[in-house]
Parts: C-alpha cells; sequence; structure tokens
C-alpha cells in the first residue's frame, strides 16, 4: 500500500521520539551495597579488594554459562538440566587443545599465552555448540512443553554425558594451569589483584556487550526478547520460533563451553563432575535474575560471585549456604526474580 | 469470491471438543463479523484459522490453498494478520520495537515504509506519542491500538481481530473503524470477532453467528440488522 492509496484528511505529524524506558536499578545498587557492608567485615582494604575482583570473576564466569540456559528456559520453557554437560565438555576439549600448544602456553610473552587461550576456548566453543545442537535434536525436542520429562531425560542426557568424558578423559582430575604470564597477580597499593580474574572480568564484559548489544540493537535480538515474552505471538508474526530456539541453544551450549573453560583455569584443574557442580550456581543465578533475563542472570551471579567471596573470608563455615542464603533473601524481596521478564 | 473458507473444521483442545463442523466464508475485500454468545467457539476458530490450534478434522482454504495443515508462520507469510483477544503485546518491548517486530521485510526502523507509517499515526495517534515507551506501561486502549497498528505495519491480504473493541473509549472506537473501513477500500479482506453489535453492524457486511462450536447463521449484515428477532434468537439480544 502507497501513500497515494491511503487518503486520509489529517496532516501528517512529525516523529518524536520520546525516551521514557525506565530502568529498574536497585538490583544494580546491591552490588556496590553488599561490597560497601563487606568493607568494614573484611577489615582491611587491600584483602577487601582482592576478595572484591575474585568475585566479580567468578561472577562473570557463571554469567557466561548461565547466560545461555536463561534464555533457552525464557524462550521456551525448557528446563535443561543437562547444561552443566556443555561446560565439562568445553573444559576438556580446551585441555585437549591446549596441549600441544604448550610451547605457547609456558612462553613468558602474553600474547602467545593469549593466541593459545583463544585457539582452545574457540575449540571449547565450536565443540560445545555441536554437541548442544545434537543435544537439543536428540534429547530436548521430544519433550517440548513436557516439563517432569524435561528434568529426567536432560539430567539423564547429563549424566551420560559425564559418563563419556570418563571414557575419553578418565575418571581422575586433569590439571588445567594458567598459561605463563597468566599466573601470578598485579599489585595494586596493598592489594594482590590475580591476572586471570582480571581477564575473566574482561572477557565476561565483552561477552554481556555483545549480548546486549545483539539482543537490544537487532531483529535478531527483539525476536529473542519477544519470544521469550510470548512466542505464539511471534508465530503469529511470521517467524519460526522452532528456528530461533535451536540458534538460542547451539549459542547458549557455546557459551558454556567458554564458561567451562573459564571454569577450569579459574579453579586450575578439571573433573568429569564439574558441570553438575558449576550447574547449581547456574540455576540459583537464574532464578535470583529472574527466568529468561540476560541482565538478570549478570546481576545475580555477581551477586553470587561476591557474596560467596566475601562468606568465603569472613564467616568459613557458611561458604556452603551462601549462594542459598542470597537466593532466599532475593526471593523474599522479589518472588519473580530481580528482572522479572513481563508476559511469563 | 471468497478469501478464505472452512468446511467441516472440527477443533479438539485437549480432550475437549470446541469446534464440531464449522463451515464459514470470507467473501474477499469485505468485513466479516463473527458473533456469537460467550463460549460459543469464535476465538477457538480464529486460533484455528492460524494454525495456533490444529483442525482435528475439516478443510481450510486461504486464496484457495488449503492451510489446515500449516504452521503459523506459513500462515501469517500469506499475508494474514492476526490480533488477539490479548492482543499480544510485548510488553518489555517499546512501541517502535513492536512495531518493527511486526515489519517481517524490515531490519531497522529506517527500513518501515514511512507513509505507511505516517497514515498509522493519522489512525492511532498513541502509537506516535509513545513511540518510544514501553509497551507495558500503555493503557488497555492504547495497547489495542498498537496490536491493530501492529498488524497492519505492512500490506495484508487480511486481517483476522478478536475483539477490537474490547475495552475501547468511543473516540478509540472510531478511530478503528475509520481504520479498517481505511483497510477495506484498499482491499484487505477483514474477519472480526465482537461482541459489540453496534459495532459489528456498523462495518460489516457480511454477518456469521456461532452457538456451540458451529456456524447457526450465514448472511449479509443488512439482512441481520434488519431482522430483530434473528438478532434476538441468535445472541440472546434484549434490543
Amino acid at each position: 500500500m502507497t501513500e497515494t492509496e491511503i487518503q486520509s484528511p489529517m496532516p501528517a505529524r512529525k516523529v518524536t521520539p520520546i525516551w521514557s524506558i525506565e530502568f529498574d536499578l536497585r538490583p544494580i545498587l546491591l552490588l556496590p551495597a553488599i561490597a560497601l557492608v563487606a568493607l568494614p567485615l573484611v577489615g582491611t582494604p587491600s584483602t577487601w579488594l582482592t576478595l572484591t575482583v575474585a568475585g566479580l570473576a567468578m561472577g562473570m564466569i557463571i554469567f557466561i554459562t548461565a547466560s545461555g540456559l536463561t534464555l533457552v528456559f525464557g524462550l521456551m520453557d525448557v528446563l535443561n538440566f543437562g547444561h552443566g554437560l556443555f561446560i565439562a565438555f568445553g573444559a576438556y576439549v580446551a585441555v585437549a587443545t591446549l596441549g600441544p600448544l604448550v610451547n605457547w602456553t609456558g612462553s613468558p610473552e602474553l600474547w602467545r599465552n593469549l593466541v593459545a587461550l583463544g585457539c582452545a576456548m574457540l575449540a571449547a566453543m565450536i565443540a560445545a555448540a555441536a554437541l548442544g545442537a545434537a543435544f537439543e535434536r536428540i534429547i530436548v525436542r521430544p519433550v517440548y512443553g513436557k516439563h517432569l520429562k524435561q528434568i529426567l531425560i536432560t539430567m539423564g542426557g547429563g549424566i551420560i554425558g559425564e559418563e563419556l568424558i570418563k571414557v575419553i578423559w578418565g575418571p581422575s582430575q586433569i590439571p588445567l594451569p594458567l598459561p605463563e604470564a597468566l599466573r601470578g597477580a598485579v599489585s595494586l597499593g596493598d592489594a594482590s589483584l590475580s591476572r586471570y580474574r582480571i581477564l575473566a572480568v574482561v572477557i565476561g564484559l565483552v561477552v554481556f556487550a555483545v549480548l546486549a548489544w545483539t539482543l537490544n540493537r537487532t531483529k535478531l535480538g527483539l525476536l529473542v526478547r519477544a519470544g521469550v515474552q510470548d512466542r505464539e505471538m511471534v508465530e503469529a508474526l511470521g517467524y519460526r520460533i522452532g528456528r530461533l530456539f535451536v540458534g538460542v541453544f547451539v549459542t547458549g551450549s557455546a557459551l558454556a563451553g567458554l564458561g567451562g573453560v573459564m571454569w577450569g583455569l579459574f579453579q586450575q584443574n578439571l573433573v568429569p563432575q564439574m558441570g553438575v557442580q558449576v550447574n547449581v550456581l547456574i540455576f540459583i543465578v537464574i532464578i535470583i535474575g529472574g527466568l529468561g533475563s540476560t541482565t538478570g542472570a549478570l546481576i545475580g551471579a555477581l551477586l553470587v560471585g561476591l557474596v560467596v567471596n566475601y562468606v568465603g573470608f569472613v564467616f568459613p563455615v557458611l561458604t556452603q549456604f551462601a549462594s542459598i542464603g542470597l537466593l532466599i533473601a532475593v526471593l523474599l524481596w522479589r518472588p519473580q526474580g530481580l528482572y522479572p521478564v513481563v508476559n511469563r | 469470491m471468497n478469501a478464505l473458507s472452512l468446511e467441516g473444521v472440527h477443533t479438539h483442545i485437549g480432550a475437549y471438543h470446541i469446534l464440531h463442523g464449522v463451515d464459514l466464508v470470507v467473501p474477499k475485500g469485505k468485513v466479516t463479523m463473527l458473533l456469537g454468545r460467550n463460549g460459543a467457539g469464535k476465538t477457538t476458530t480464529l486460533r484455528t484459522i492460524m494454525g495456533l490450534w490444529r483442525a482435528s478434522r475439516g478443510n481450510i482454504r486461504f486464496d484457495g490453498k488449503e492451510i489446515a495443515a500449516l504452521p503459523t508462520p506459513s500462515i501469517s507469510a500469506m499475508g494474514v494478520a492476526y490480533v488477539p483477544e490479548h492482543m499480544g503485546i510485548f510488553a518489555d518491548l517499546t512501541v517502535k520495537e513492536n512495531m518493527l517486530l511486526a515489519a517481517r521485510k524490515a531490519k531497522r526502523l529506517e527500513d518501515l515504509d514511512e507513509s505507511r507509517l505516517k497514515w498509522i499515526f493519522r489512525l492511532f495517534p498513541a502509537v506516535e506519542k509513545f513511540w518510544s515507551y514501553q509497551a507495558g506501561k500503555l493503557s488497555g486502549g492504547q495497547k489495542q491500538m498498537l496490536a491493530v497498528a501492529r498488524a497492519i505495519v505492512e500490506p495484508r491480504e487480511m486481517l483476522i481481530i478478536d475483539e477490537p473493541s474490547k475495552g475501547l473509549a468511543p473516540a478509540i472506537v472510531s478511530n478503528m473503524i475509520d481504520a479498517i473501513e481505511q483497510l477495506k477500500a484498499t482491499g484487505v479482506t477483514t474477519l472480526l470477532v465482537e461482541q459489540n453489535v453496534n459495532f459489528a453492524k456498523r462495518l460489516g457486511d457480511h454477518v456469521a453467528v456461532m452457538d456451540d462450536g458451529v456456524i447457526v447463521h450465514n448472511g449479509s449484515m443488512s439482512d441481520f440488522s434488519d431482522d430483530i428477532r434473528l438478532q434476538q434468537n441468535l445472541l440472546g439480544l434484549a434490543l
């Protein structure tokens, strides 16, 4: 239809965009609030700074692994309890990739270390994405819309995958040392900041920036956000949500693979059960953040990272309960999570 | 010539048998009103046409092609726009993002047809006024305007709207009628489910009345409007 076909007696008016999105800052303000509360409890500012950077790094790594899962749940209501498999698989693929690159990881030159690490991360992401595509096709697709079956079959898929990792790489712990130039710490006053943790924060910020840009500035991202809210209406507008879901699932798996490499380097060793261990934290994070919300997942992950590190230092016996306690506190405040997705 | 026809369409939702053999024709380029009491099966009929619920039996043809087995996106891609009763607004997105999403060919806002957008703004000024607002913050009437504006952001062959006048102020109902009449003038076929009989009479060329999952009356709106007894019998109206 053109302008000549549509006649209206009213004159055209200039479009005046009005920026009026109200962003809820309170959950974000929780981060500095918790950090400030922790300062007198920790005691010395240098220790506090070290713990804060460690917490942020841990939070960023959890966010990378959790971001895909929260979108998968938001988009298709799929409860994937096998998500941890992609984390562990990515980490083991990274070990296999770094093996032949020992001259690069052992070099004192930072750029060589980063190239080796980049190759390992890329390999982990590709392998985890491929595994994710197969997992979605074989395990998840037959149980769309059946939550109980999803829980059981994805958990079963995760267990089988874990056993396959044991078959390939063995059941024992495997060391994953940091590349030479990433070992040690940078001094900032009296504080000692781990080089790798600083790198983890940077990588986490880059991943969040890319995700945020894609979700907020591209049509694809718009579709994902709309699909999280009302997938039926997205289909009624002419888009195949199934294809979109596969894309998100595969991307989420790739990010989990990347997160697995980073978590492995964070712990400096791997065990076949590492996916299940991280999975618990991931589910806490996506519930805290609000199911389907990427921003929520980031804030939730950073909160978990900070609280676990502060509590681990101040009240070591309570470390195991720190993340659960945080989950309960947040849900008492906001039962739908920090950034609930409207329409769900 | 009919744009859409349903023959013996049955729909089950779980254990419930909702449509019991719907026969409906929607003439091309006309406005057809689908009336009936609550629970008669009107919304189910629309959802079945769109493929959101599968017809368990029967034929649905759009533009001569069988669509009963097609997925919803394929039906939409044939030029059928659907506005559900709950409006289907993406509340977390802005008004402009809602509009962009409905324009399948546009990747960016700049790709939207400017002249068409101006026309939509004239029909529904609230869409322009709240262009950058979060859609979830709009009032019910503004959301309804956005839902219809979104449906017509690109040229369509057919519009299917479930209760367009629901909860709207009289002035906005007039805008809605203007919009549908202008679309009709350009040859767009329209199928509306409506509870507001006066709205239906003002706008409809053709009327179908449903009861208990079947079409019990099919004819011109002028004949229907003139026959008070028929209206009372079919709709239980005390006019």
